[in-house]
C-alpha cells in the first residue's frame, strides 16, 4: 500500500505537484496555512495513492516522501 | 519501502527560491546523481553568482563560491589540483552565457574533465528580472520593457549549439524540467555528465531549461506551460554532442 | 656552501616557487614577465606539476582560486595591465581567506603604457588593487637573490596568514641576470583543515566563500581580518638600511630604485654629504617604525621612485610629516640615473626640497 507524506512546513504552495498526480488526489489544502503563510499541498485520498512519486518528482522543495 | 525522499547530498534546509522555481528540482537531480554514483564525499561544487548563489549551502559536498562567470576557471583549478576529485559547477544563464562566456568556451575547448550544470531560465532573477543573454526575442523584462528588440540588442545565445562546434567538448545535452517525463530525462543527462567525469571522458555540460515564475510574471503551473509552449521550441531539447556515443552502441 | 648559478630574475623567481612547493601555475602572456611562464611550461610537466596558459588573466587568477581552495600552493604572474584584470580575483582571494602567490613584473602605465620598468603599481599593490577592505602581503625585491628569497617568504606567509602575497618586481629585475644561490632552506607546511578536499562523508562540508549578506556578520569578518593585519604589521615588516647611523638625509627607495640610490649615496658620501637609505622590503606591511625613528635624527627624506610619487605618501604618513620629504622620480619606463639622485641629495643637503 503506497503512502505519501508532505512536510507541510517546507511547502511553498506552488502547486506543481497538484497537476502531476495521475489520480488527482493531491491538492493545496486551502483550510490550512503554514508558518510561511502558504496553503500547503497534501493528499486528499491516501488510499488511492499508487506511489508513482510524480508529485515528488515535480516538487522543487523536497516536501514529499513516498513509500510503497 | 521508501521510493522517494530527499537525497543525502542535498542539505536538509529550506531553499530560498521563490515558490515554483525549478532550481529546486535541478538541485535535487544533481544531489540524486551524487548519491547514486556514490561520489558526494569526493565531490567539490562551484557555486555561481545569481539566484543559485547559495548553492554552496544546499549541497552537502565541499563547495566554493566563485566570482560572477568564473566558475569554469575555478573548477579548472580544483580539478588540476586533484584529478581524483569530482568537480562540478552550477551556473545560471547570466553567469555562464554572458559574463562567463569566455571561461565557458575555453573550459570546453580544453575538454576540461569537469561537469557543468547550466540552468537557463532566460532572466536575471537575483537582481530583479533583467534581460538575460538567453531571453527570447520579444520577451519583456525590466531592461527590455518593450520586449527584447533583436534589432538593437541582438539574439539569444544558444549555448549547447555554440559549444558543439568545438572539438574539445565531449558531451552536450539540453533538457527541461517542465514535466515528469522531461525531469526523468534531465536526471539521466545530469547523471551521465558526472559519470563521464568519473570515466575521464572530459567536458560535459547539461543545459537545463528552467522556469522563473516570479520574473516571467506567471503562476508556477503557467510558467511550466510557457516553458513547454514557447521556450522549448526556441531551444530544442536533445543531445548536441556526445563524443563517446558510438563506442557505447 | 651552496653553488651559485647565473639566472635571469624571472626564471629565478619561477624556480624559487617550485622550490617552495608550488606545483600549479596559471598565466597569460604579457611582457616583461613571459620568462616566468616559459620556465614553468618547461619545468612543471617534468615534476608532476601543472602549467596552464589560461584564456585570460581573469581566468588565470580564478584557476589560482580553485587550486588555493583545494589547499595547494599556487602561483600566477603578470605585468601591470594584467594585474588590473586579476584584481577582481585578488579581492576574492582576500575575501575567501585564500593563500596564493601573485607576481607583478611592473611596466609603465596607465593604460597599455609601455613595456619598460616601472613602480607605478605601488598604490594598486599596497592598497589591495580590487574592491573592499583588504591587504596583500607585498614584497619588493631589489636583487635576483631576493626574487628567490622573497618568493619563498611570500608563499610561507600567505599560508601562515591565509592571504594573497604579491611579489612586486619590475621589468629590470625580471630581465636582469645575476649570480644566485638556490638554497631556500626548509619549507614549512601548514595544516589546512578549511581546504576543499572532499568530505569523504566524514565531516561537515567546507565552504570557501566571501559572501555575507548579513551586515553584522560581514562587519565582524572584516574586523577579524584587520585584527590579523595589525598583528602582521607589528611582526612581519621587513626593511634594510644603508649608512643610516650618522645620516642627516634619508633616502627611501625599493626595488631597482634602491640599487641606483645606493650608488648615488656612495657618490654623495665622497662629497662629504651624510646620506643613508632605508629600503622597504615589504611594502605592505610598510616599515613605518624605522622611518618614524629616523625622522627624529635626519633633517629630510628623499623618496626615489619610478612613479609620479606614490610611496612618498606612505613615508609622510609614517613620519607623521615631522620632516620634509622630497621626490626624486622618473616614470614611463625611465629609471633615475645616479646623477639624478645625486642632484636630489645635493639639493636636500643645501636645505632645499626637490
Amino acid at each position: 500500500m503506497a503512502k505519501v507524506t508532505f512536510n507541510e512546513e517546507r511547502c511553498k504552495g506552488c502547486g506543481l505537484c497538484v497537476g502531476a498526480c495521475p489520480k488527482h488526489i493531491v491538492a493545496l489544502l486551502t483550510d490550512k496555512i503554514n508558518t510561511k503563510g502558504y496553503h500547503p499541498a497534501g493528499v486528499t485520498d491516501q488510499s488511492a495513492c499508487i506511489g508513482c512519486a510524480f508529485c515528488a518528482t515535480m516538487c522543487p522543495d523536497c516536501v514529499i516522501k513516498v513509500e510503497k | 519501502m521508501v521510493v522517494f525522499d530527499r537525497p543525502h547530498a542535498l542539505a536538509d534546509i529550506p531553499l530560498h527560491y521563490c515558490p515554483g522555481c525549478t532550481h529546486g528540482i535541478i538541485h535535487r537531480l544533481v544531489a540524486e546523481a551524487l548519491d547514486e554514483l556514490g561520489i558526494e564525499g569526493k565531490t567539490i561544487g562551484v557555486a555561481p553568482v545569481g539566484c543559485s548563489v547559495f548553492a554552496y549551502n544546499y549541497f552537502n559536498c565541499d563547495m566554493v563560491e566563485a566570482a560572477h562567470g568564473r566558475a569554469p576557471a575555478v573548477a579548472t583549478g580544483l580539478k588540476r589540483a586533484d584529478s581524483d576529485k569530482i568537480v562540478f559547477t552550477y551556473q545560471g544563464d547570466g553567469d555562464l552565457a554572458s559574463i562567463g562566456t569566455c571561461e565557458t568556451v575555453h573550459a570546453a575547448a580544453r575538454n576540461e574533465n569537469i561537469t557543468i550544470i547550466f540552468v537557463n531560465n532566460g532572466i536575471y532573477g537575483m537582481t530583479g528580472g533583467q534581460m538575460a543573454p538567453t531571453s527570447l526575442p520579444g520577451q519583456v523584462t525590466q531592461t527590455s520593457p518593450y520586449g527584447r528588440d533583436t534589432q538593437t540588442v541582438g539574439y539569444p545565445v544558444k549555448v549547447v549549439e555554440m559549444l558543439s562546434q568545438l572539438d574539445g567538448a565531449s558531451y552536450l545535452e539540453r533538457v527541461a524540467v517542465n514535466n515528469v517525463k522531461n525531469i526523468k530525462n534531465a536526471k539521466k543527462a545530469i547523471k551521465k555528465a558526472f559519470q563521464n567525469q568519473i570515466e575521464g571522458k572530459g567536458f560535459s555540460l547539461v543545459e537545463v531549461l528552467s522556469a522563473c515564475p516570479t520574473y516571467w510574471a506567471l503562476e508556477p503551473t503557467k510558467a511550466l506551460e510557457r516553458l513547454e509552449e514557447t521556450v522549448i521550441p526556441y531551444y530544442p531539447l536533445g543531445v548536441y554532442k556526445d563524443k563517446f556515443a558510438k563506442e557505447e552502441e | 656552501m651552496a653553488n651559485k648559478v647565473i639566472m635571469k630574475g624571472n626564471e629565478a623567481l619561477a624556480e624559487a616557487a617550485i622550490l617552495a612547493g608550488c606545483r600549479h601555475y596559471f598565466g597569460y602572456p604579457i611582457t616583461p614577465q613571459t620568462e616566468v611562464a616559459a620556465y614553468m611550461a618547461k619545468k612543471m610537466p617534468k615534476i608532476g606539476g601543472t602549467f596552464l596558459q589560461a584564456e585570460s588573466e581573469i581566468a588565470a587568477i580564478n584557476m589560482v582560486i580553485g587550486v588555493a581552495s583545494a589547499g595547494k600552493r599556487v602561483m600566477t604572474s603578470s605585468s601591470s595591465p594584467g594585474i588590473s584584470l586579476k584584481s577582481e580575483g585578488l579581492s576574492y582571494l582576500a575575501g575567501c581567506d585564500l593563500p596564493a602567490m601573485i607576481v607583478n613584473v611592473q611596466r609603465g602605465g596607465p593604460g597599455l603604457g609601455g613595456i619598460q620598468p616601472s613602480q607605478a603599481d605601488y598604490f594598486q599593490a599596497t592598497r589591495g588593487g580590487g574592491h573592499g577592505d583588504y591587504h596583500m602581503l607585498v614584497f619588493a625585491p631589489s636583487t635576483v637573490q631576493e626574487m628567490v628569497s622573497l618568493t619563498v617568504k611570500g608563499f610561507d606567509l600567505a599560508d601562515k596568514y591565509r592571504m594573497p602575497s604579491m611579489l612586486l618586481a619590475d621589468g629590470t629585475l625580471g630581465q636582469m641576470m645575476e649570480p644566485v644561490v638556490l638554497d631556500v632552506g626548509e619549507i614549512k607546511t601548514y595544516d589546512k583543515p578549511w581546504a576543499l578536499t572532499g568530505t569523504e562523508l566524514k565531516r561537515e562540508h567546507n565552504i570557501v566563500n566571501s559572501l555575507f549578506l548579513q551586515p553584522e556578520e560581514l562587519e565582524q569578518v572584516n574586523f577579524a581580518r584587520y585584527k590579523m593585519y595589525e598583528e602582521i604589521e607589528a611582526t612581519e615588516s621587513m626593511y634594510d638600511t644603508y649608512l643610516m647611523d650618522d645620516a642627516d638625509i634619508c633616502i627611501v627607495a625599493f626595488g631597482i630604485a634602491a640599487r641606483v640610490s645606493k650608488n648615488a649615496i656612495d657618490a654623495a658620501r665622497a662629497e662629504g654629504i651624510k646620506v643613508g637609505m632605508i629600503r622597504p622590503i615589504t611594502l605592505w606591511p610598510f616599515p613605518k617604525k624605522p622611518l618614524l625613528e629616523a625622522a627624529d635624527r635626519v633633517s629630510s627624506f628623499i623618496s626615489v621612485e619610478l612613479s609620479m610619487g606614490q610611496m612618498i605618501e606612505d613615508i609622510e604618513l609614517a613620519i607623521r610629516c615631522k620632516k620634509p620629504v622630497s621626490l626624486c622620480n622618473r616614470v614611463g619606463g625611465m629609471i633615475p640615473t645616479t646623477e639624478d639622485i645625486l642632484n636630489a641629495i645635493r639639493k636636500a643637503a643645501k636645505g632645499g626640497n626637490a
